[in-house]
């Protein structure tokens, strides 16, 4: 149908424009449920996302514009404005910032002559901060386009910004002949692994496809025994058996099942599955084939993180090379009616899709927006079918499981937490970087395998964990004393707890989808309250009001993010109570001692010209 | 049989509108009952400016957008044992505080003045200048519920709260068995 006559005086779209979104849109069968890679590739061809793109992608797909807006809004590296040539997203993480990220910040701005926030313009440049990208262990880290740049200094800075000024390309930067390097040798010569201690389990020498062909000469059932009696959960922070998880999705009439890989890495601190994905991408796929056979999966998804851009190649690489050896696809090893394939869906910089549902909806092309539960995605995931999502870890374990016996597993680690975990220490310690070791080893040991033992406080498992004090440094590091998705970050006595904290609130804040009014507002009202503390303004009585607040958020959200965002002030309330109290300031007579009547009235002194009746001693007497 | 001595109220309204000192006299005939167990002092109802002696209750109307307020509210809290925040007003900022929301400015308090007296689409002023007697107190950079400049004991919310739940407050209170409101007394619907 045309559209109404009226319509045509709106100024038409560039010519180029229709056909290259056209194009964009076919490849991906104008399907609406691809509305994250449409936008990626308009986005990756016209460096925006503009309203006219929008209007045409939603008549071809078949949706309202608001709704394609809704999406293209909802994530943080979709740009409605034209973005430079070069966008420069600088990682702001607090770990980042205590290893000097402010002044590489400005000498990035002095050189490129913009702002942080702005795109010049010439349109060459846009630099921006982006919250953790995962590379905590080689801060301050940042992201050129679809490369990454580690351990920057103001003169790397410098330098970076001048030779890219100069006309090379960031991959330039990498390597002269980075087209030429194989996708793990860019990889790596971009961001360093930093594995410090290899364990049993993932790290260490890995036998190929082992865990695939035992699962292969199980029944479907058997091999969900057999993960269960392993005793492996979730090593995405959460927990849940992965056992149980296939059980459930197994046990649902349905005439397709998804196994999904949950790749989307955004707790800050966090940067194991980075390590994976460039050291075991087969293990990891491996895995996803063998829960797909485990629950009758047809299709599997890995969401790689938008801060991950750089792995991406690599993992395709590895799809390609199963594709060829009958790995993945039709009949996989020759076992008849054994279908399986993955895409890979890239996330687009937004923390919140690491929670399951969100993770779900952005596969389905809508904001990244929680789902209510129950149903959960065991029974009515990913367009409605029953799906399983692992993290990358769990699902590496489950191929390890699967070669080495459910025995060999459970014997690791601790009672009620079994076999090894990967830990990603950062901060201040000598050796950040990756330890694979069995769980329950205490906060203590692991510091002191880190060189990190002057620590004053241990944030466990990143904003949404526990942050420790000293005399905790015994805690074990299991699912039922100090759980942890594997972030541990390092802080020395020489960090200010409540700037730390103050950090994290901003981040929930960013990060909030904003669909629980609780969420949303709460923590603006907690981070401002901290705000309060920092300036010396906090009453007594704000520390109910922190404890009040908190209570209600937890409460009333429906998914992680909201139920754990006030843990940053929680865990330091508990652990460094004396941090607080040193900042509140006593009422005297019941009056406020933090009401600062002088600065509340400068304003109006200076517009009324003259001093207050009140509150100003007369000088002319 | 001995008569319990009677209790002292004081009363001020603050940035508000009169309307929680309207409501305390819409307690109708129980106006008359409450004052056999109270004496007025510093209210606006008895038109006495200054303490006369301490006080027991004091009653806040509005919050503080002046400096006047805060030297009023903090004199309340210095010469009365129990004090209560009645309204939103006192409460949170209440109308008053619609101000706070010019935040994005680097001027908002003469952005406010501006557009109040100088640049509104129906001011018709013809001084061309905000009001600046020497007299007006100065205006605090933003409106402020009284907790922020006090600590307050009780609150008593509504906009305005009904007679009934002020005289049944200060009832109880004085009886000494206020445990704080009834859920249906404090609802919003």
């Amino acid at each position: 149908m045309q559209p109404p006559s009226e319509e045509d005086s709106a100024p038409p779209p560039p010519p180029i424009d229709g056909v290259v979104i056209q194009s964009i849109c076919a490849a991906y069968d104008n399907d609406p449920h691809r509305m994250m890679d449409i936008l990626i590739d308009t986005q990756a061809h016209f460096r925006w996302i503009s309203p006219d793109a929008m209007h045409q992608i939603a008549d071809l797909t078949g949706l309202s514009r608001i709704e394609v807006e809704g999406v293209a809004s909802f994530y943080t590296f979709f740009s409605l404005t034209p973005n430079g040539r070069v966008t420069i997203r600088l990682c702001d993480d607090i770990v980042d910032r205590f290893a000097g990220m402010p002044e590489v910040a400005k000498a990035f701005e002095a050189e490129l002559g913009i702002a942080l926030g702005e795109t010049g313009a010439d349109g060459a440049f846009s630099l921006e901060y982006t919250p953790c990208i995962g590379l905590c262990d080689q801060a301050p880290a940042a992201m050129i386009n679809d490369i990454v740049v580690t351990n920057l200094t103001p003169e790397t800075a410098r330098e970076i910004a001048a030779r890219l000024k100069a006309g090379d390309t960031p991959e330039a930067l990498v390597s002269d002949r980075f087209e030429a390097l194989a996708p793990h040798a860019r990889a790596t010569r971009m961001v360093d692994n930093n594995i410090r201690h290899a364990g049993g389990v993932l790290l260490g020498p890995v036998p190929r496809e082992a865990g695939l062909k035992a699962a292969l000469d199980l029944r479907p059932s058997q091999i969900i025994d057999m993960v269960e009696a392993s005793g492996v959960r979730g090593c995405g922070g959460a927990g849940f058996p992965s056992g149980r998880k296939w059980r459930f999705a197994a046990e649902t009439e349905a005439e397709r099942r998804v196994v999904i890989c949950n790749a989307d890495e955004g707790e800050p601190g966090t940067f194991k599955d980075r390590v994976l994905l460039t050291e075991r991408p087969h293990l990891l796929i491996e895995g996803m084939t063998i829960a797909a056979r485990a629950v009758g999966a047809t299709e599997g998804i890995i969401y790689l993180r938008g801060e991950y851009a750089y792995l991406k190649p690599l993992v395709e690489e590895a799809l390609a090379e199963r594709r060829d050896a009958g790995l993945l696809g039709q009949a996989i090893m020759g076992a008849k009616g054994f279908d399986f394939d993955i895409r890979i869906q890239m996330g687009v910089g937004a923390y919140i899709c690491g929670e399951e549902g969100a993770l779900i909806s952005s596969c389905e092309g809508l904001p990244g927006e929680p789902k209510t539960r129950p149903p959960f995605p065991v029974t009515r995931g990913y367009l409605g079918f029953p799906t399983v999502v692992n993290n990358v870890e769990t699902l590496c374990h489950v191929a390890r499981i699967l070669d080495r016996g459910a025995k060999w597993f459970f014997d690791m680690g601790t009672d009620g937490s079994h076999g090894t975990k990967l830990f990603s220490v950062s901060g201040d310690c000598l050796n950040p970087g990756i330890y694979e070791l069995p769980y329950g080893l205490s906060v203590h040991e692991l510091l002191e395998m880190a060189g990190g033992e002057d620590a004053a406080a241990v944030l466990v498992g990143g904003p949404s964990g526990t942050m420790i004090a000293r005399d905790q440094f015994d805690r074990r590091l299991t699912f039922d004393d100090l759980a942890t998705g594997g972030a541990i970050v390092v802080f020395n006595g020489e960090r200010n707890i409540l700037e730390i904290v103050e950090y994290y609130m901003g981040f929930f804040v960013h990060e909030s989808c904003g669909y629980c009014t609780p969420c949303r507002v709460g923590n603006v009202f907690l981070q401002k309250a901290i705000g309060k503390f920092r300036n010396g303004l906090a009453n007594p009585e704000d520390i109910d009001y922190l404890r009040d607040l908190s209570a209600t958020i937890i409460e009333t959200s429906r998914c992680g993010l909201g139920m754990t965002s006030p843990n940053p002030i929680l865990s330091t309330l508990d652990n460094f109570p004396l941090v607080y109290s040193a900042m509140v300031k006593p009422s005297k007579d019941r009056v406020r001692a933090t009401f600062d009547i002088q600065s509340a009235i400068d304003g109006a002194r200076k517009i009324a010209k003259r001093r207050s009746q009140i509150f100003d001693r007369d000088f002319t007497k | 049989m001995t008569e319990l001595p009677k209790a002292r109220v004081a009363t001020a309204s603050l940035a508000g509108c009169f309307g929680c000192h309207m409501a305390i006299l819409d307690m109708d005939e129980r106006l008359i009952d409450l004052m056999a167990r109270v004496d007025v002092d510093r209210s606006p109802l008895t038109d006495i400016k200054r303490f006369t002696r301490r006080c027991d209750i004091g009653l806040i109307e509005g919050g503080c957008c002046n400096e006047e307020n805060v030297h009023v509210l903090q004199d309340f809290r210095r010469n009365c044992d129990v004090l209560i925040a009645v309204g939103q007003c006192a409460i949170m900022g209440g109308l008053p505080a619609m101000r706070n929301a010019i935040m994005h400015s680097d001027d908002p308090l003469r952005e406010c003045l501006d557009e109040a007296f100088l640049t509104g689409r129906y001011i018709r002023n013809t001084t061309h200048n905000a009001p600046n007697d020497p007299a007006l107190p100065l205006l605090l950079d933003e409106v402020y519920p009284c907790s922020e400049v006090v600590e307050i004991d009780y609150n008593i919310p509504g906009c305005a709260p009904t007679g009934d739940v002020i005289y049944e407050t200060l009832i109880s209170l004085l009886a000494g068995k206020f445990r704080g409101f009834e859920r249906e007394k404090i609802r919003f619907d």
